[in-house]
């Protein structure tokens, strides 16, 4: 029944990559001139693709919903980016690193392609230092490293906590200056609405201005989506307030599989929900772990100040449960290891939803000062959004949606299911299995964008050298662009009485009850039918002020709304089909005696990725088998 | 608790703007000052009236996007914070809140309290980067850099490009954002090479732009969300002299 | 060659030089104007003559005119075109400068250029030939001018106002020569503050003693 060709070259783990370079396709300068590839997005992935490729030669125009390039979400990363350089000696290395991402995974991704994001980690760090990104260092002016959740050596490389700012800035740079040289020409403030496919390939885009709100056409021999993943799902999560998955899922709608949807990381330390008008919620850095203890009191609704509370009375649930790793299990562990102890009842703050980060020992053993060079702004960020110094009690964390796994699938070319459309960075789902390790994004997206995708995209485009410039006039373009406005003229002329985000934010809460940290069958199916109900309400009540021809954000809420509940419907529905638990995927019917997940490797090992079948409006389920030849299949402890 | 708002409407670009009065009960301490806004919004939307468009994103004081004029204030009377870090509870119930886009010839307003600040990605096309192309960097321990200088080259680096400088100054210069830029790289070993060209092409960009003087008021500095310091301006104007007598 | 006499930052550079020029100069004035305070007008009036007469002195004249002129003409283009930055102003606007004068630095410096094209006209202009006076008898025409209540307080007013000027002038200009370090700063800002108060304090000696005293 699969169609799914993963394209992975033969040979052993390590040379694949090579191999695959020495043998791919190569185009000539003088024919790079000539090709045009449009890049969505401009977070790590976007920029880095559309300046490389820039770089290289090509015509690229680089699309994005922000003001400025500068925006894109994943400035919002703090604690770091992993590489498997060695320099701290700790015997960390590539095969350390890919053996991490795969079992932190809990093995549900692809061996190859983890092993070349690892390959490459090194390259991302070295070109990160040439184009002046200023990481730590240490006083022989050399790179410090930091520990993260999930692993045992000391890699990830790290500035403050701003690391993500510090990368993307660092590509923006170097996007800037293929802008400078024509080489890319950026569209920011442009929404990608639709793919258009002619003859089975990805051909272009249509975009609104979100200025004017003129729709445009725009043409290219081949699309990049880079557009991140769809943690907004939960209204409430750690993403922008306007990250979304529109571009990625109009381009599933258009013949790209999705895969994994279910799979979506729920970040342990965020900043609880504070008011009901709440838009976000502000991600504390998991490198808070390495020092800071988590705790809540042994007696149940015990209300007294944490700080009064003896240390025998306090349960360090984490160094309890996993003594080998402690604080610093993986996120989905300790996502669901903090939910247990607070659907226990033992949980702290007035709505019993939250647990204690503690660094009085920390500070205690280290100094103030040492702490305050770790996570200072961090520590000011706390302080600014609740009031209270970490420095003085233990911040309150809980977890929030943070990171989706699942995305578009691609191949080891990292072209999606429709020939010519690529998609990179967190908007795919190739390397971090059913659940991702800190600092691994940046990564991998990176990764993504420098190393990996100008390769593979030459290997296609070579066959396009002869395809002349694309024509907007196309039927193809016409009728992409027609369907846009009949989407954009219904949702403006519904003229109901509720606003997009209030159907955001139910569709949120139902997505967080049953289909976040824990999921089962029961509550899927009772989300599928509550989310089909809000879908109807939403066409019948929905108010969109204003006009089309103009500066309309509520009208591009509405639209990604829209999104949200196909989306949604979608990511029930791989939940209900994937009966075992797996990462961050915990189906309840699937666990240990001790409340693990419970994999089941015989009859899941497997990409669950998903068609849309636009003429019956069903998604049929096609799988691509996972075979680990390398690494042996174990079950994943941390204790 | 309850605040009286005024707030500058404007279509677009070609209209002609105005303050309106909103006299709004549903704020409460916990919330930011954006999600005030959000609250203000779901009322007028509930109503078929525009809501008031402003930028914002990631709503944790990292991308940059929000901005406006609080009382006086660029992101309101909290210093080092963005708008979406200000907090309701800095206000007093019944309080007059005048609220204003950033003013700007360079920053046109495009509707509300959105202005456009492509300028400043003018101003970094034209020179803010170091030119290495993907793939010929050498191993990163080939270039030591002193810690010290790394350091300060990362507290220039922290500007989110929120545009406050500009807002605060009573020039609306911009030389604070360009200077953080020159001197995050004038002080690493990698961007000391093109030190000459960058500074020159992104000063000449600048004053192209219509951005006013720098008087060395130090609005900027004590207006800068992330606090970057008018040593960077100093710097900057050393980069440039050099630049040009040698 | 172009971007450099056109860039902003040449501009400020030009006020910074000029300023600080004009800064010494002062200091000399004061110099001689203490000379004011002899009952014997033979020294002030020799040292008068001297400036005037000695052809160093007049090469540097020149230079201080050429200050004058290049310091307010920049002056008033930049000012100009910052207020040509903003063309909408706020409808409420905070305190929010870190140095107060800076705000005020093209009204001061307008009141600081009424008082010196007075003085000219009192001092200058006689010694050019331009106005009528006895420009060997320049100790005369001073303490006849502080005998005149109206003349004192002006004279006063527009001291005040220059210390404000010279308040901001002094670490601006630093600061634009990209003079500006961790440790040293503070001194600067430091001697800043206090030369805008003791100079301008030592002018304002004079008259009041003549007035007063004398």
């Amino acid at each position: 029944m699969t169609k799914l060709n993963s394209k992975i070259p033969s040979g052993p783990l390590a040379e694949k990559w090579t191999k695959y370079k020495d043998t791919a396709n190569l185009v000539n300068p003088a024919n790079k001139k000539k090709l045009d590839v449009i890049v969505v997005g401009t977070g790590l992935a976007g920029a880095s693709a559309a300046s490389s490729l820039g770089e290289l030669g090509y015509q690229v125009k680089n699309f994005c919903y922000q003001d400025s390039s500068r925006r894109a979400h994943s400035v919002a990363a703090q604690g770091g980016i992993n590489a498997a350089k060695n320099y701290r000696n700790d015997g960390d290395s590539i095969y350390h690193l890919f053996y991490d991402m795969i079992k932190g995974g809990d093995y549900r991704a692809r061996e190859a392609n983890v092993y070349r994001a690892a390959q490459v980690s090194n390259d991302v760090i070295d070109h990160f230092t040439a184009i002046g990104v200023p990481f730590a260092r240490d006083y022989g002016g050399n790179l410090d490293n930091r520990s993260f959740g999930g692993v045992q050596v000391s890699r990830t490389f790290y500035a403050k906590g701003l690391t993500g700012q510090q990368c993307l800035l660092g590509t923006y740079s170097s996007l800037n200056r293929q802008i400078n040289k024509g080489m890319v020409t950026m569209y920011p403030r442009q929404e990608m609405l639709d793919l258009v496919v002619i003859d089975g390939k990805a051909r272009g885009i249509i975009t609104r201005n979100l200025i004017t709100g003129e729709i445009e056409r725009h043409s290219a021999h081949a699309v990049v989506l880079a557009t991140g993943g769809y943690g907004t799902i939960y209204y409430l999560s750690t993403l922008a307030v306007n990250s979304n998955p529109s571009a990625a899922w109009k381009a599933h709608k258009k013949g790209a599989y999705f895969a994994n949807p279910s799979f979506v990381q729920i970040h342990p330390t965020s900043i609880p929900q504070l008011n009901d008008f709440q838009a976000k919620l502000t991600l504390m850095s998991e490198s808070l772990r390495n020092d800071g203890r988590i705790w809540v009191p042994k007696a149940k609704g015990d209300k007294r100040h944490a700080n009064t509370i003896p240390n025998e009375e306090r349960d360090y649930f984490l160094e309890r449960r996993y003594p080998a790793f402690g604080n610093l299990v993986p996120r989905d562990v300790a996502s669901r290891a903090a939910k247990e102890r607070c659907d226990a009842g033992y949980g702290v703050s007035d709505t019993g939803l939250a647990v204690n980060l503690d660094f009085r020992d920390a500070i205690q053993k280290q100094g103030k000062k040492a702490i305050e060079s770790k996570y200072g702004n961090l520590f000011e960020m706390y302080e600014t959004i609740t009031g209270t110094s970490p420095y003085d009690e233990p911040m309150r964390i809980y977890p929030a949606g943070h990171y989706t796994m699942g995305g578009l699938w691609v191949d080891y070319e990292l072209m999606t299911t429709v020939p010519g459309l690529y998609a990179i960075g967190e908007s795919n789902f190739s390397d971090h299995g059913a659940n991702r390790l800190g600092a691994s994004s940046l990564m991998q997206t990176s990764g993504d964008g420098y190393f990996i995708l100008p390769y593979t995209i030459a290997n296609y485009l070579s066959d396009e050298i002869r395809t002349p410039r694309i024509s907007t006039d196309l039927k193809e373009f016409e009728e992409a662009e027609k369907e846009v406005m009949n989407q954009l003229e219904k949702l403006i002329s519904i003229k109901g009485t509720k606003s997009a985000t209030s159907f955001h934010r139910k569709l949120g809460k139902i997505m967080w009850d049953y289909c976040g940290m824990s999921r089962n069958e029961e509550g899927l199916n009772k989300a599928r039918v509550m989310v089909k109900k809000l879908k109807e309400d939403f066409y019948k009540d929905l108010m969109v002020p204003g006009g089309l021809n103009e500066l309309n954000q509520e009208l591009e809420k509405a639209g990604r709304v829209a999104d949200y509940f196909d989306v949604a419907d979608l990511m029930i529905t791989d939940a209900l089909n994937r009966t075992e638990s797996c990462g961050a995927h915990f189906r309840e019917e699937s666990q240990t005696e001790e409340g693990e997940a419970k994999r089941n490797d015989a009859d899941f090992m497997y990409v669950a990725a998903w068609e849309y079948n636009s003429s019956k409006q069903i998604h049929q389920l096609h799988k691509e088998d996972l075979k680990y030849e390398e690494v042996e299949v174990k079950v994943r402890s941390y204790k | 608790m309850r605040v009286k708002l005024k707030i500058w409407r404007q279509k677009d670009a070609n209209s002609k703007g105005a303050f309106v009065n909103y006299d709004f009960d549903g704020a409460s301490p916990e919330m930011s000052f954006l999600e005030m806004l959000d609250a203000l919004n779901t009322r007028l939307i509930e109503k078929g009236e525009d809501p008031i468009a402003f930028d914002s994103d990631c709503r944790e004081g990292i991308c940059g996007a929000c901005g406006m004029y609080i009382n006086g204030y660029p992101h309101g009377p909290v210093k080092g914070i963005t708008t979406c870090h200000l907090s309701m509870r800095y206000f007093k119930d019944g309080q007059n809140i005048v609220v204003e886009p950033w003013r700007s010839k360079a920053f046109p307003v495009i509707r509300d309290l959105i202005v456009d600040r492509n300028s400043f990605d003018k101003i970094q096309v034209a020179g803010g980067f170091i030119s290495t192309n993907v793939g010929s960097a050498p191993d990163s321990h080939a270039i030591p850099v002193i810690k010290e200088k790394s350091d300060h080259s990362f507290d220039s680096a922290i500007c989110i490009g929120c545009g406050a400088c500009v807002a605060a100054c009573k020039n609306a210069s911009a030389m604070l954002f360009v200077s953080a830029k020159v001197s995050q790289y004038a002080q690493i070993p990698q961007g000391k090479i093109e030190a000459k060209e960058r500074v020159e092409a992104m000063i000449q960009k600048m004053d192209e732009l219509g951005f006013g003087n720098c008087t060395n008021t130090g609005a900027c500095e004590a207006q800068c969300p992330k606090e970057i310091s008018v040593i960077n301006i100093a710097r900057m104007n050393r980069e440039f002299y050099v630049a040009k007598i040698s | 060659m172009s971007s450099f006499l056109g860039s902003s930052l040449t501009k400020k550079i030009v006020m910074a030089f000029a300023g600080l020029f004009l800064i010494m100069f002062l200091l000399v004035h004061l110099g001689l104007n203490l000379f004011l305070l002899s009952d014997d007008p033979g020294p002030f009036n020799k040292a008068a003559h001297f400036m005037a007469s000695n052809p160093v002195i007049k090469i540097f004249e020149l230079v201080l005119m050429g200050g004058f002129l290049l310091h307010i003409l920049w002056g008033v283009i930049l000012q100009i075109q910052n207020w040509l930055a903003r063309p909408v102003r706020y409808k409420k606007m905070a305190e929010t400068q870190i140095s107060f004068f800076s705000k005020y630095m093209i009204y001061t410096g307008g009141i600081i250029l009424i008082f010196l094209i007075i003085h000219f006209v009192n001092f200058y202009f006689v010694k050019l030939g331009l106005v009528e006076g006895d420009h060997e008898n320049f100790y005369g025409m001073a303490h006849e001018l502080f005998q005149l209540p109206g003349y004192v307080v002006f004279y006063l007013v527009a001291l005040l106002i220059l210390g404000f000027h010279l308040n901001h002038a002094f670490q601006s200009a630093f600061q634009t020569l990209g003079l500006n370090h961790e440790t040293y700063t503070p001194c600067i800002k430091f001697v800043g503050l206090a030369y805008s108060i003791v100079v301008p304090a030592g002018y304002a000696v004079i008259p009041l003693i003549i007035y007063f005293v004398k």
